[in-house]
């Protein structure tokens, strides 16, 4: 495998044994394949036969929790409730005839606000930021998507935020739950999300409540997490004061660990925020309107120019959002002066009415005026223009140019040069590479293969890793989709190496000037904020709609863990090990190769395990694009109620990305333990 | 010194055989253990131990300073005063009530109604401001906005942190956050005052009104005040009584003249070796009983220190000098020979 050749050093770490054993798994697995001729048939695939029904068992089981045990009166009561909510939402966002019927809000008061916001949390520039975005989204004429997104959202996170915070205070309590809902998280955070989403739609209808149970759902994990986390780091004498104060159980928990632990906590909500995006984004799947569903409609027209315009406005919520939940985190309270007026403390509360209530005047006003069309704008009816847009940008007022951003693609990649670079890399990378790739993993038999797993597993972790790979990869044989996890799982290897010939060589190159890794982080940073379904659209601009377009989309997602925490492991190296190494009079290379790269290859090590789970992630939307893997098969299912094939698809998935995940976890740990980086 | 006065009261805390020990199953670890084991035989089974067998009372209106090396157990034997560590063995009460038998309402009661504690890294909550901090135990008192926040300032003043009171904790000094849980226990006047190390990081100026404001509250009030300190001027200042403590055991509890004049163990006379015996013994302490001695001339008075009397012990010729109480009765002879061997080590 290329991959076994793609990591260093770790044998001589690990004592020969421990190699040893990996390579006498490694001849049993090369014996096997020799013989792959003279081998009966079922030693090369698992006969039919020989797979357990599993799909149709857990459907029976669904079944019967769902219809005998009366779950679905349970959901189906909670989606009531939730419904509620998002008609609400729905109302005031984009004036859904519901409840409270007051709605729309018209944009500009919501730009507004948000800017008033922006102020309060990061200053004019997180200001203009924020009314920007909102300016933007109005004036392309997306207003009205973009709110269908966050009508949801705005359900969506705060309800995954006290579920969160309640389990993970239960977590906290209570050892034997924190026990128990652990691995269940690990798990939870492999899944890919489609088998999130099919579960919630039969329970919880079509629609934006499915939608929104499947986003709550898919970001609670995180909340829990943090939660625990920054409970337990309230010093102790802060616990004691408030016992020696006199507190009760209550007050302990809502006025010393909680305020006490808001740090965490606030990190907690900013990963609540960006993973319910994510997801709102990718709730298009199942039918729910919004961004992510446009999206979706325009790549599947080849409307790029369209789509080009949807994802900046997605990038920029994006970028919004989490810039303003992260300076939240970072925004401690500052102290007023005693005998400071009403007022002064609470100027942004009154700004940020005052700012609503004032555009919400504007636009009521505003939308009386006269129309004036984007088209016949001119510089002396820009004021009739803007007076027009106020109350609310139609589609012959919006100024967007997805057409002409078509064209402007189109004709671009259409110059010879750049279309015989993408004609060849096309080529060159389904011909020699992927297809040749595919064929040899697929030729394997299936035995070998689970051999194979299981010695690079032994040559890296160790022997409780291999088993538990073996088991891994056996039960994904028994589930009957063997070849198109081998797809699946050849697809996410050869994205990852490609992602690792771009993003080590970059990082490294970035390292060597503090500028540059500062301005890279801050890119990687910023792109791993952007829902995934935004890196299928170069991915198609470039490439069309086929494998290479897959491969590439992952590879654009999995370069960025890998790129920062390359930079972020070589910056991490003890400046006096280099300068040892400077004083023996080792060149730059040697200096890389031998004392950089291996004391940094812990910490790249954890960019290595994100980007093979941002392949698996992306594989599975990618499969949008048409691909032969679980992927396809997944989004096939939601279509129908298939909820047994499902899950054992999505299991499939989480299987194959759990082994990775244990073996490249225990052996950094095993590294850095060898190092001394503790 | 009010030590003689209040003895014979029902003492206000009493601790029987305390064991606190740190570890995986401590109590059924006790039960087996050998109980004359020190703290390394005990360390190397895996077990800490924070407090070993300490009996003590403390009475009413007393100061008791505790004393030891750093990781002697001080800070342990207070949580255990106060139920902030439920203890392994033995029996704590206070009020005459044995506290590991109180229910959480009771235990909370009895924190909300007579105690305070001053922690050694002060224990601020951080999102609150000072005044805030201030005020939170009258808050769980359940007194209302207008009167804790009167006492809340009045505290600050006197704490010295006035202009400061919307500050928040991590916007001030170690000695400014320290003044703050000063403030806090002092917003609340408990009956029973823990203090471990509350004026370490105070300059010696302020450190000084402290004790004072302390040693007034105890004397008007009445309050029983377990302090502990590493520095001995402090505890001479403060203590009727000194325990000191090693490796989670008492080795000697008692006043600060018998504490450096009779030094139960080797540990405890090295451990106050350094000191100038002098400026702890009163003349009240090494005074014989007067009778058998013809006593002429001024009498010195109990209180005075061996330190204070220096210049007359040289001068005066007389081997035995009268001493008197407060009330100017003679009530003893101070036998001039001992009271110089005090004074000027006794060649020893
Ligand atoms: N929660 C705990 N868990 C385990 N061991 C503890 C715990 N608290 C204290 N100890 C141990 O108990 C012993 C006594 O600690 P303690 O804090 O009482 O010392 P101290 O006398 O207050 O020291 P210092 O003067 O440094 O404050 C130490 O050995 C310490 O390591
Ligand atoms: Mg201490």
């Amino acid at each position: 495998m290329t991959l076994v050749a793609d990591m260093p050093g770790a044998a001589n770490a690990q004592g020969l044994s421990q190699s040893q054993k990996a390579g006498i798994l490694l001849l049993a697995a090369v014996a096997l394949m020799l013989a792959r001729p003279i081998l009966p048939d079922a030693m090369v695939r698992l006969p039919e036969w020989a797979i357990p029904p599993l799909a149709p068992m857990l459907d029976a089981l669904f079944n019967f929790i769902k219809d005998d045990l009366g779950l679905i009166h349970l959901t189906r009561f909670l989606t009531g409730q939730l419904e509620v909510l998002l008609d609400a939402t729905a109302n005031l966002l984009y004036g859904k005839r519901r409840w409270p019927n007051l709605g729309p809000i018209p944009w500009p008061a919501i730009a507004a606000a948000g800017a008033v916001l922006g102020y309060a949390l990061g200053g004019w520039r997180m200001a203009v930021f924020a009314g920007g975005t909102f300016i933007w989204t109005a004036l392309v004429g997306q207003w009205k998507i973009a709110m269908q997104t966050m009508s949801v959202l705005t359900v969506a996170a705060p309800v995954a935020f006290l579920v969160g915070l309640g389990l993970g205070i239960l977590a906290w309590k209570y050892r034997g739950f924190d026990r128990v809902i652990k691995p269940i998280l690990s798990v939870l955070q492999t899944l890919p999300f489609f088998t999130y989403l099919l579960p919630a739609v039969i329970f919880f209808k079509v629609g934006p409540t499915a939608g929104a149970v499947a986003t709550i759902v898919y970001a609670i994990p995180p909340m829990i997490l943090m939660t625990t986390l920054g409970l337990r780091k309230v010093p102790a004498e802060v616990v004691e004061a408030g016992k020696m104060s006199g507190c009760t159980r209550l007050q302990m928990l809502t006025r010393v660990y909680i305020p006490a632990a808001r740090t965490e906590i606030l990190v907690g909500v900013n990963q609540v925020i960006m993973l319910c995006l994510a997801m709102v984004v990718l709730t298009a799947f199942i039918g729910m309107p919004g961004l992510g569903a446009k999206l979706l409609s325009n790549m599947g027209s080849f409307k790029i120019g369209n789509s080009f315009e949807i994802g900046v406005t997605i990038v920029l919520l994006a970028i919004m959002l989490d810039r303003m939940s992260k300076a939240w985190v970072l925004k401690q309270p500052e102290h007023f002066e005693r005998g400071t007026p009403w007022w002064k403390r609470n100027v942004y509360l009154i700004g940020f009415v005052g700012a609503f209530v004032v555009f919400l005047g504007i636009s009521v006003l505003a939308a009386s005026l006269p129309n004036v069309l984007a088209d016949d704008l001119s510089l002396r009816n820009l004021p009739g223009y803007i007076g027009g847009i106020l109350d609310e940008v139609t589609r012959k007022q919006s100024l967007s140019n997805g057409k002409e951003i078509d064209t402007a693609i189109k004709g671009f990649l259409a110059i010879d040069g750049i279309q015989a670079v993408t004609e060849w890399l096309r080529w060159f990378l389904n011909v020699k590479v992927l297809i040749p790739f595919r064929n040899a993993m697929l030729w394997v038999p299936t035995p070998a293969f689970i051999l194979l797993v299981m010695a690079f597993a032994w040559w890296l972790a160790g022997r409780r890793e291999a088993l538990i790979a073996g088991l891994f990869f056996t039960l994904v044989a028994f589930s009957g989709w063997w070849d198109r996890s081998v797809i699946t799982l050849y697809t996410v290897i050869s994205a990852t190496i490609l992602a690792m010939m771009i993003g080590i060589p970059l990082g490294i190159f970035a390292s060597r000037s503090e500028r540059w890794a500062g301005r890279i982080l801050l890119a990687c940073d910023t792109a791993q904020t952007f829902p995934s379904f935004i890196y299928l659209i170069p991915a198609i601009m470039l490439f069309g709609v086929n494998d290479v377009a897959v491969v590439f989309s992952i590879l654009i997602f999995a370069t960025v863990p890998l790129t920062r925490y390359t930079i972020e492991g070589l910056r991490t190296v003890p400046p006096e090990m280099t300068e040892a190494a400077d004083m023996s009079g080792a060149s730059r290379l040697q200096k890389l190769l031998s004392v950089q790269l291996p004391l940094a290859l812990p910490t790249m090590a954890v960019g290595f395990n994100q980007a093979i789970m941002f392949a698996f992630f992306m594989v599975i939307i990618a499969a949008f694009i048409g691909t032969q893997d679980l992927g396809q098969e997944l989004q096939r299912t939601l279509a129908g109620t298939d909820l047994g094939k499902n899950f054992v698809l999505g299991m499939n998935v989480s299987l194959m990305a759990l082994t990775f995940d244990l073996i490249i976890t225990k052996w950094a740990e095993t590294r850095k333990q060898a190092l001394g980086l503790g | 010194m009010s030590s003689s006065s209040t003895s014979q009261s029902s003492p206000v805390i009493s601790a029987r055989n305390v064991w606190k020990l740190f570890g995986p199953s401590p109590e059924r670890y006790l039960k087996s253990m050998d109980k004359g084991m020190d703290f390394e035989a005990i360390r190397a089974d895996g077990y800490i131990a924070g407090v070993r067998d300490v009996s003590i009372d403390v009475h009413k209106g007393e100061m008791l300073v505790i004393m030891g090396l750093s990781g002697s157990g001080k800070s342990t034997l207070v949580r255990c005063f106060s139920r902030l560590h439920d203890i392994t063995g033995g029996v704590i009460e206070v009020d005459g009530q044995d506290i590991m038998g109180l229910s959480e309402k009771d235990l909370i009661a009895l924190r909300r109604s007579k105690m305070g504690m001053v922690f050694q890294s002060f224990g601020l909550l951080p999102h609150r401001t000072v005044l805030e901090n201030v005020a939170f135990p009258l808050e769980m008192r359940g007194q209302d906005k207008h009167t804790r926040r009167e006492r809340a300032l009045e505290v600050v003043k006197l704490v010295g942190l006035e202009g400061r009171e919307e500050y928040f904790p991590r916007e001030l000094s170690g000695g400014q956050q320290q003044r703050v849980g000063i403030a806090r226990s002092l917003a609340i006047e408990p009956d029973i005052w823990f203090l471990d190390e509350p004026f370490s990081a105070l300059d010696p100026l302020i450190r000084r009104e402290m004790q004072d404001e302390f040693l007034r509250l105890q004397e008007m009030l009445g309050k029983t005040i377990v302090f502990i300190t590493h520095d001995f001027d402090e505890a001479l200042r403060l203590a009727d009584r000194i325990a000191i403590m090693k490796d989670g055991a008492v080795e000697q509890c008692d006043t600060p003249d018998q504490i450096v004049l009779n030094p139960a163990t080797e540990y405890v006379r090295k451990f106050t070796e350094d000191i100038e015996k002098a400026r702890v013994v009163h003349a009240g302490v090494l005074a014989e009983a007067a009778n058998g001695h013809s006593l002429e001339g001024a009498p010195v008075s109990a209180k005075a220190s061996i330190h204070d009397l220096a210049r007359l012990l040289v001068e005066d010729g007389r081997a035995y000098i009268p001493v008197s109480d407060a009330d100017g009765q003679v009530t003893g002879a101070l036998d001039r020979a001992k009271a110089l061997d005090v004074l000027l080590g006794s060649g020893a």
